[in-house]
């Protein structure tokens, strides 16, 4: 698949719900617990298959994920148990130190 | 990314949260959503290329922002305080605009030609048509709000403030859905100001409910503190000081985090503030309508750390504006566009994906570097630190001599009768401009004005000495905290002594 900043993608085998806040300008294969994630707003064809039980990492609400050398950055608006992947390695945390609210 | 991304992340991470107005009966982010898309439905069936708001601080403004960001046009909230000849002219840029004003206003809007409704027939107009279609178009070099600048140093400008720029500024510095379920966030500046604006956002990003407060006054901010139980407030300057003179009760339990911008903090305000307030955390931000809200910020430890501390150096840093957030480079250059080092003064440029600096109707004002003069002028200490020393235009030029007005307002501060203090150049035949000041009294304080002109002779130096202090019971300042120096100027030049109330 192609991402697109701002899509949402979902996983077909958990509630992990993640945003693309960065996206490359190439094919990648974006997997959540091994299974492919889907664009739920596309009318394509619903993969389907079952969660890996090696992937399952979990997924944080509110944490961003990123695969600096890709330029792949997705934010976790839903959290679940699989782990994200980006062909076929998992997607790391990116940690971030909160700032104090200034507005 | 377009803004309203950041609303349909809410609703689908915390739907069910409240997260505008108050506990009982407020938004939930979910509602929200369904408002700004059937409000969103309305501005297209309008065929309008602008979302105009003329109206006090309210839920229908965060309904606003998001259904003129699903519409792909921009926000323009705008300043109702406004003369009607200034909001004439602004208003004429966007004769196409759909309009919401309160009632008092809705004349304005007839006179530019434009549709108006009040912001509760705008909430009804939503709510029939919550189930319309929804396009959001994504553009992230649309513009998604438009706010004019306050005009108290030139003509107001419309800024443009992009999707992108927002995207950024709240994505880079508010982790989404942070806050805790209890937390409350109480909003006191107008919505035409670019902190109303960022605090929708990164409220409603960090799953935050904001509460707004119509028209401030101490007593009706420390209610509503406690009533709602809230934790996270900003507020002006005057604000704070207005709150710290009161005589009532100041009593704040939940409030844990008190955010303060938009014009110089008085030294005297912040340190009564923070022995007042032991527990809350006090964050001072620093940033302009161009470049989407704060840019740099003095934290929580920062604060009680330069309260504590012997070292001149750190305690000095109570009166910076703290160091520059994740993703924001700062410059000082000096006249000639070079670079300078620590603890030199000059022009404050500024760089980050959150920097518009762009107006409408003009060409951007980003240099070839990326950097934006923001007309401020400061310094950096060694480690980093932001000094703001008051706008460039505010230089006054006696004889052939730059002289910033700041640092003579600072050794005025200092006096312990002086609560408030400016400095102007007055129009003078020899000199080109001659140095004058106002200065405010603490109530039932004397001031031998002599003995504090020698006072500034003798720590600055003569040329930088004003010929006459003059004693005012408050300084014109806008509703937004901000000093309105030609005004000080022309009451010099008149001999106008203003009385308590003329503002």
């Amino acid at each position: 698949m192609k991402p697109r900043v701002g899509q949402t993608l979902t996983s077909p085998v958990d509630s992990t719900t993640v945003i693309v806040v960065r996206a490359p300008d190439s094919d990648i294969s974006l997997t959540c617990a091994g299974v492919e994630m889907v664009d739920p707003k596309a009318k394509t064809d619903q993969p389907n298959g079952t969660a890996d039980p090696n992937q399952m990492g979990g997924t944080v609400i509110g944490k961003r994920y990123a695969d600096e050398a890709l330029g792949l950055e997705l934010l976790c608006t839903k959290p679940g148990k699989g782990t994200l992947a980006v062909n076929g390695e998992p997607v790391p945390m990116k940690q971030s130190k909160p700032l104090p609210a200034s507005d | 990314m377009n803004i309203a991304m950041l609303l349909d992340m809410a609703a689908e991470g915390f739907g069910d949260r409240v997260v505008v107005g108050r506990r009982k009966d407020g938004l939930i982010a979910s509602r929200l959503r369904e408002l700004a898309i059937g409000a969103a439905a309305a501005v297209r069936t309008a065929h309008a290329d602008a979302v105009v708001y003329l109206a006090v601080n309210g839920p229908a403004f965060p309904v606003a922002m998001f259904a003129a960001a699903r519409a792909g046009v921009p926000l323009v909230p705008v300043n109702y305080r406004l003369g009607a000849e200034q909001l004439d002219q602004l208003l004429a840029n966007h004769p196409n605009a759909y309009g919401i004003a309160d009632p008092n206003q809705a004349d304005a809007l007839r006179r530019a030609g434009m549709s108006t409704r009040t912001p509760e027939e705008f909430v009804a107009e939503a709510e029939v048509r919550t189930g319309a279609e929804d396009d959001v178009p994504m553009d992230p070099e649309a513009t998604a709000v438009l706010i004019y600048t306050s005009g108290t140093t030139s003509k107001p400008k419309g800024v443009l403030l992009r999707h992108q720029n927002l995207t950024s500024y709240v994505l880079g510095s508010v982790e989404f859905a942070g806050a805790d379920e209890e937390d409350a966030a109480l909003m006191s500046v107008p919505p035409y100001h670019i902190a109303a604006v960022s605090n929708v956002l990164t409220n409603l990003y960090a799953g935050r409910r904001f509460i707004t407060l119509e028209a401030f006054t101490p007593a009706e901010w420390l209610a509503l503190v406690r009533e709602e139980g809230v934790t996270n407030a900003m507020v002006v300057p005057t604000m704070l000081a207005r709150i710290m003179e009161a005589q009532l009760d100041r009593s704040v339990t939940r409030l844990r985090s008190l955010a303060y911008g938009g014009a110089k903090m008085p030294l005297a305000v912040i340190e009564r503030a923070l022995r007042e307030w032991p527990r809350v955390e006090f964050v001072n931000a620093y940033g302009l309508t161009e470049t989407s809200s704060t840019i740099t910020v003095l934290g929580p430890e920062e604060h009680r750390a330069a309260i504590d501390s012997d070292d001149p150096a750190v305690r000095a840093r109570l009166a910076s504006a703290g160091k520059a957030l994740p993703g924001i480079e700062l410059e000082i250059r000096d006249e000639f566009g070079a670079v300078v080092p620590p603890g030199v003064t000059g022009r404050i440029f500024v760089r980050g994906e959150q920097v518009s600096g762009e107006y409408a109707g003009a060409k951007s004002s980003i240099d070839e570097r990326g950097f934006f003069d923001t007309r401020d002028q400061g310094r950096l200490d060694d480690d980093g630190y932001l000094f703001i020393e008051g706008r460039v235009d505010d230089t006054i030029i006696r004889g052939a001599e730059n002289i910033a007005p700041a640092e003579i307002e600072d050794v005025l501060m200092r006096d312990p009768d002086v609560v408030d203090a400016v400095v102007v150049g007055v129009p003078d035949e020899e000199w080109g401009q001659h140095i004058e000041a106002a200065v405010v009294l603490r109530p039932g304080a004397e001031l031998d004005t002599e003995a504090l002109r020698a006072h500034v002779r003798a720590i600055l130096r003569g040329s930088k000495t004003p010929d006459h202090i003059a004693v005012w019971p408050e300084l014109p300042r806008t509703p937004t905290g901000k000093l309105v120096r030609r005004d000080v100027v022309r009451r010099l030049v008149e001999g106008e002594v203003p009385s308590a109330d003329s503002t």
